[in-house]
């Protein structure tokens, strides 16, 4: 009796301690990042987020061009995903025969596990030549007239980055919505089918209505992917710090800045200033997932008050 | 007596399953027909052939025929569409679209044909809501969600949306039985009243209710027809040993 007592109670508290490991962690990282980032904030106050400048020699940095560039990105990826990612989870949900949509959805879920520099390396040998050769002179010809699709075309820059960033959110949306739409309870589709609503009436009156929220917190847990990726977006890029409307033309994000420029960093201050922009990133992220869990999470909760 | 509704030979599956067996009914228009037997008798997936909404479950199949006004609904030139337009029915728990207003769940079915015209829709709504005796505890506030009445007015909601595009029939799936007992006694009274305008079919497990609401009564066991009768009839002198069992209490 009292030997499994003990035993329990070191369990206990062995495995809380194990819980709260990670949330320690993320608290310390928080942080030393901002420890470590205070310099820089304190050196360039405020203006730091709207300065377009970022000169290493003179040691005057902004992170506007870098804020511009992830926002960009996202917003791309999101324009090319959304739409794929929510008819693949329509199909998987509603319509797909119960022998397809096992293995589909696992394909799909694939997707995410493959590392990002593969991404970064079709990215490099097939994307970007594809819309040197192809892609990018037809948008320049025929839309050429839209201030996106103007100036020097190399391949690289803000539209290589945007696509690939929407091949890799797309499993992401694709699956969390999936989950969102299935858990829409059944009584809600037959309701719509017994009124005489077609299958794509039944889709939008009983399943889209419905998880609306949830959707938009799927849309915002792939924004959260995109807005942190670094490998592939650094490997097709093209990091030249600017802001530019044209999508052909190279840019830089947070992630992409930090990964390529800590080696170089040599002074403190330069150090303390690549901090910031992590701690920019890291809170934007945060700020984010932290809506996208609450939509998913009060969706799936008003799914199960309704069955 | 006319007749509204006739099965035959009406059978139904799941997968291999037999789960409604060669059944011959007349059902008559403008009476209450309700559909008694234990659980698992094939009562619900009965009512769903005809609608047309047990084939709506993948594995699902139907043989037999089902006469509506002596066409068969299983023809291939029938549109279960329309025909659900013609047989709705109103489910076990109340179903109302939670991110529609009152109004918008009664006037979805309308919409849902296209017809957009407000003032139609306006009188067709409060027609509606009227004969499933909600009108006057939602008038002042149809544009509230739906999700905000009791469970015995978000059952009636559900009614309206099906008066609303202007049935024949009307079947009922055990529509109370996720109620309190003062909402059971208003949806009874109400579908009293309703079948002096439509045909009604009504599946339920409580005898009691068969009782007070129908004119008929048919008792399923097994998924097969054991009786079927004047409701009187069937409560106070079944023909079949079975039927008598049952309604005394014996099984079920």
């Amino acid at each position: 009796m009292k030997r499994s007592k003990l035993t329990d109670f070191i369990f206990q508290k062995v495995s809380a301690v194990f819980a709260l490991s990670a949330v320690a962690f993320a608290i310390l990282i928080l942080f030393i990042i901002t420890k470590e980032a205070f310099p820089a904030i304190k050196n360039f106050g405020f203006p730091f987020l709207f300065n377009t400048r970022w000169d290493p020699v003179k040691e005057n940095f902004g992170a506007l061009t870098f804020i511009w560039g992830t926002i960009v990105s996202s917003l791309l990826a999101l324009i090319i995903a959304v739409p794929i990612s929510l008819g693949t989870a329509i199909y998987l949900s509603e319509l797909a025969p119960s022998k397809i949509r096992q293995p589909l959805s696992f394909l799909i879920e694939l997707l995410a596990a493959i590392p990002s520099v593969i991404y970064g390396l079709w990215g490099i040998f097939v994307l970007v030549p594809l819309l040197r050769e192809t892609i990018q002179p037809f948008f320049a010809k025929y839309f050429g007239f839209l201030p996106f699709f103007q100036g020097d075309i190399y391949g690289v820059g803000m539209m290589a980055a945007g696509i690939i960033l929407s091949i890799m959110i797309i499993p992401t949306i694709a699956s969390v919505s999936r989950d969102i739409f299935m858990a829409v309870p059944h009584s809600q589709r037959e309701a719509a089918l017994a009124l005489g609503a077609t299958r794509w009436e039944t889709i939008k009156l009983a399943v889209l209505k419905f998880s609306k929220n949830g959707v938009m917190g799927a849309v915002i847990l792939g924004l959260g992917r995109a807005l942190g990726e670094t490998m592939a977006v650094t490997m097709l890029i093209g990091n030249r710090p600017e802001i530019s409307l044209s999508l052909f033309a190279p840019a830089a994000t947070m992630s992409s800045v930090i990964a390529n420029e800590f080696t170089e960093a040599t002074s403190d201050l330069y150090v303390s200033t690549l901090m910031e922009i992590g701690l920019i990133l890291f809170g934007l992220t945060l700020f984010l997932n932290i809506i996208a869990r609450f939509l998913v999470w009060s969706t799936t909760n008003k799914a199960s008050f309704g069955k | 007596m006319k007749n509204t509704i006739i099965t035959n030979n009406l059978n139904a599956y799941f997968g291999k399953t037999h789960a409604v067996k060669d059944i011959n009914m007349k059902i008559g228009e403008r009476v209450a027909t309700a559909i008694i037997g234990p659980s698992g008798c094939g009562k619900s997936t009965f009512i769903r052939c005809l609608n047309r909404m047990h084939e709506v479950i993948p594995g699902t199949s139907v043989r037999g025929d089902v006469l509506l006004d002596g066409k068969n609904i299983y023809d291939g030139d029938v549109d279960p569409i329309e025909l659900r337009q013609k047989v709705g029915m109103v489910f076990q728990k109340p179903t109302p679209f939670p991110t529609l207003s009152i109004y918008e769940n009664v006037s979805v079915g309308l919409k849902l044909n296209g017809i957009n015209k407000k003032s139609y829709l306006d009188e067709i709504v409060e027609e509606s809501l009227k004969k499933a005796a909600l009108w006057d505890e939602v008038k002042d506030k149809l544009k509230a969600s739906g999700m905000s009445l009791s469970g015995g007015q978000q059952q009636r909601l559900c009614i309206a949306r099906a008066l609303a595009v202007k049935p024949e029939v009307i079947l009922f799936d055990e529509p109370c039985s996720a109620l309190d007992p003062i909402s059971t006694t208003k949806i009874e009274e109400l579908i009293q009243q309703l079948k002096q305008n439509y045909t009604i079919v009504i599946v339920t497990h409580n005898m009691q209710q068969a009782a007070r609401v129908s004119d008929w009564t048919a008792f399923f066991l097994l998924g097969e027809l054991i009786e079927f009768g004047k409701t009187q009839e069937i409560f106070t002198n079944p023909k079949d040993k079975r039927t008598e069992a049952y309604i005394t209490g014996r099984f079920g």
